[in-house]
């Protein structure tokens, strides 16, 4: 072994080889083990919630406002109501309207503090200050954030458990990572781009409006639409914000003011409710929440797709 | 004199005292006054917080002339050629002093605009920048940014990929990305992009260093003849392509200090001090 010859050459050590193949191969499997935990929870998940709402959701759930009786939702007692089937239609337009107020809030507000605190804002203590809170805000449980709204828009502001305060509590609650993910968007952008743009005699804002921005708006962009569709779930907020759980029209939206339900504090009431049949009416109801969501993350996959270069 | 001319220049702390006829005591050696002068630093110095990166420039650059700035990494040459048109201004830390003459008035003055100067002294940066737009709209950037696209901009664009030598080559795809064109091809996108809205003045820095030898000549053809109708600063580490394209020579040293301004042709065949000299045979650098 000490003295290598030509035809030992390719014989050294091979157990240690073997041995460390082991290892990786072991850690291979750890590593699909891992991965296979989280897709299979959600496949179980998903399944699980099919199986329940198997032949209530209907065409007349998502299209009726709800109904206090279970069996207004049922789809074989359609033929026979007085009142029409039971649904989820006012809670559905409810959570839309709801996000659409919360998105244009977010672009505004988040988008304009990131470019101020990266474009902007010298490189001082305050600002690392500030960036460091804000990173920290991103933490804080949503309930919280809820109890904020409350006291703030609800009462103090006097909107009211209204569309607009559910709207501005959400903001609060997803600003912190739609700022921080548009820092890094802004951040991304190569230095160069920006010098180049400076050279040619181009102000400030030309700079960011011409160069800066376009570079960033995919980043910015998938951002904000995964803040959205995590405040579309949000249920804990628009419970202290005091969204209603039984609209039987959607809200109004030339009424700001006027009360509102939204898609998870409709399938929360349905959860709540002692008869087992709403089981499947709640289940039915995170089919379609679910599915609003994944379309939201599809149209951000869509986005970084089709600007990425 | 040649033997301590380095040191003449390192140990002098001049208090700015800056009349026309006299330099001060930070002047290089060489000739560093000209005539026909479109830029005058006088006692120019630049610091990056505490570390100063340019000590008392004092140096002439002559109109319609290839100005070349050479001297070894960390010298200064490319800060003092950011100093000309403001663009360490984007540099929170840097801070300037002394004086920097265009056309006779100070750009360092408070009334003066930055984005105003560079738009009468363009630049071109070491790698190529090319904007992830068209080409078109890469040479239009500068005309659309300074008001200047009224009615002819086509004509413009041109015009500018004509003098910077790439028309022939992108004729028929100037709606395609400006990033799809090889290094050199985009270098000169950028060349054309600086020269578009036809600014006095072009600052280069470096800007053939990340390209094959067949994209530097044809860079620095490209510079020879842009010095008819600009004036051109360019700063390189390559002494043969200083030699080859500049008319007058600057030879910055470690620290940040001018040591000699000439001709080309002087400081290449007899320079004053021996430091230049040991610089430009390779024996240091």
């Amino acid at each position: 072994m000490s003295t290598p010859t030509e035809t030992d050459a390719f014989e050294v050590d091979d157990s240690s080889i073997e041995r460390m193949r082991f290892y990786g191969r072991l850690f291979l499997g750890a590593c699909i083990v891992a991965t296979l935990v989280g897709i299979v929870a959600l496949i179980a998940l998903v399944f699980d919630v099919v199986v329940e709402a198997w032949g209530w959701l209907t065409w007349e759930f998502l299209t009726h406002p709800p109904s206090y009786l279970a069996e207004h939702y049922d789809p074989s007692n359609y033929g026979d109501l007085p009142t029409g089937p039971g649904g989820i239609y006012p809670a559905i337009v409810g959570s839309i309207y709801l996000i659409a107020m919360t998105a244009v809030f977010t672009l505004v507000l988040g988008v304009g503090a990131a470019i101020y605190l990266e474009e902007y804002a010298r490189d001082t203590k305050l600002t690392s200050f500030i960036e460091a809170n804000i990173a920290n805000l991103a933490g804080v449980p949503s309930i919280v954030y809820g109890l904020l709204g409350l006291a703030l828009f609800v009462r103090a502001m006097g909107a009211g458990s209204s569309l607009l305060a559910g709207a501005l509590t959400l903001t609060l609650l997803i600003l912190p990572i739609v700022i921080v993910q548009t820092q890094e968007a802004l951040r991304a952008v190569p230095d160069s781009m920006r010098q180049a743009s400076y050279g040619t005699g181009a102000t400030k804002w030309q700079t960011i409006r011409n160069v800066v921005l376009p570079e960033a708006i995919p980043g910015i962009m998938t951002g904000i639409i995964l803040s959205l569709s995590r405040a579309i779930g949000e249920t804990a907020p628009i419970i202290m914000v005091g969204a209603a759980t039984s609209m039987f029209a959607p809200p109004n939206l030339t009424d700001p003011t006027g009360s509102f339900a939204a898609m998870p504090m409709q399938i929360f009431e349905w959860a709540k409710a002692p008869e087992d049949d709403f089981q499947h009416i709640a289940a039915a109801g995170i089919i379609v929440l679910l599915t609003v969501l994944l379309l939201m993350n599809a149209v951000a996959i869509y986005i970084r797709n089709k600007y990425d270069r | 004199m040649t033997a301590n001319g380095p040191q003449t220049v390192t140990t002098s702390e001049s208090d700015g005292a800056t009349s026309d006829d006299a330099m001060t005591d930070d002047a290089p050696l060489g000739s560093p006054r000209v005539d026909d002068a479109v830029i005058e630093s006088r006692d120019l110095d630049v610091y990056y917080g505490d570390d100063q990166a340019l000590h008392g420039i004092n140096m002439d650059i002559p109109e319609r002339k290839v100005t070349a700035l050479i001297g070894p990494s960390g010298c200064g040459k490319s800060t003092f050629l950011r100093s000309i048109n403001r663009m360490n201004d984007l540099i929170d830390i840097a801070r300037v002093e002394g004086d920097l003459y265009f056309h006779g008035k100070n750009v360092y003055d408070e009334d003066v605009d930055p984005v105003a100067l560079r738009r009468k002294i363009g630049m071109v940066f070491q790698k190529p920048n090319p904007f992830p737009k068209s080409i078109f709209d890469n040479v239009a950037y500068g005309l659309r940014v300074q008001g200047k696209d009224d009615g002819d901009v086509e004509e413009k664009v041109r015009t500018a990929l004509e003098r910077a030598a790439l028309l022939d080559e992108v004729e028929d795809q100037l709606d395609s990305s400006g990033l799809d064109l090889s290094g050199g091809q985009q270098q000169r996108l950028c060349i054309a992009r600086a020269i578009a809205p036809d600014p006095e003045v072009i600052l280069m820095d470096e800007p053939a260093s990340a390209l094959d030898p067949v994209a530097t000549s044809k860079i620095e053809d490209l510079v020879e003849e842009l010095a008819e109708e600009y004036t051109v600063v360019i700063v390189t580490h390559n002494m043969q392509q200083a030699a080859r394209i500049s008319d007058k020579t600057a030879v910055f040293l470690t620290g940040g200090h001018l040591v000699e301004f000439d001709d080309t042709n002087k400081i290449f065949e007899n320079p004053e001090s021996d430091r230049v000299e040991d610089y430009i045979t390779g024996k240091f650098g």
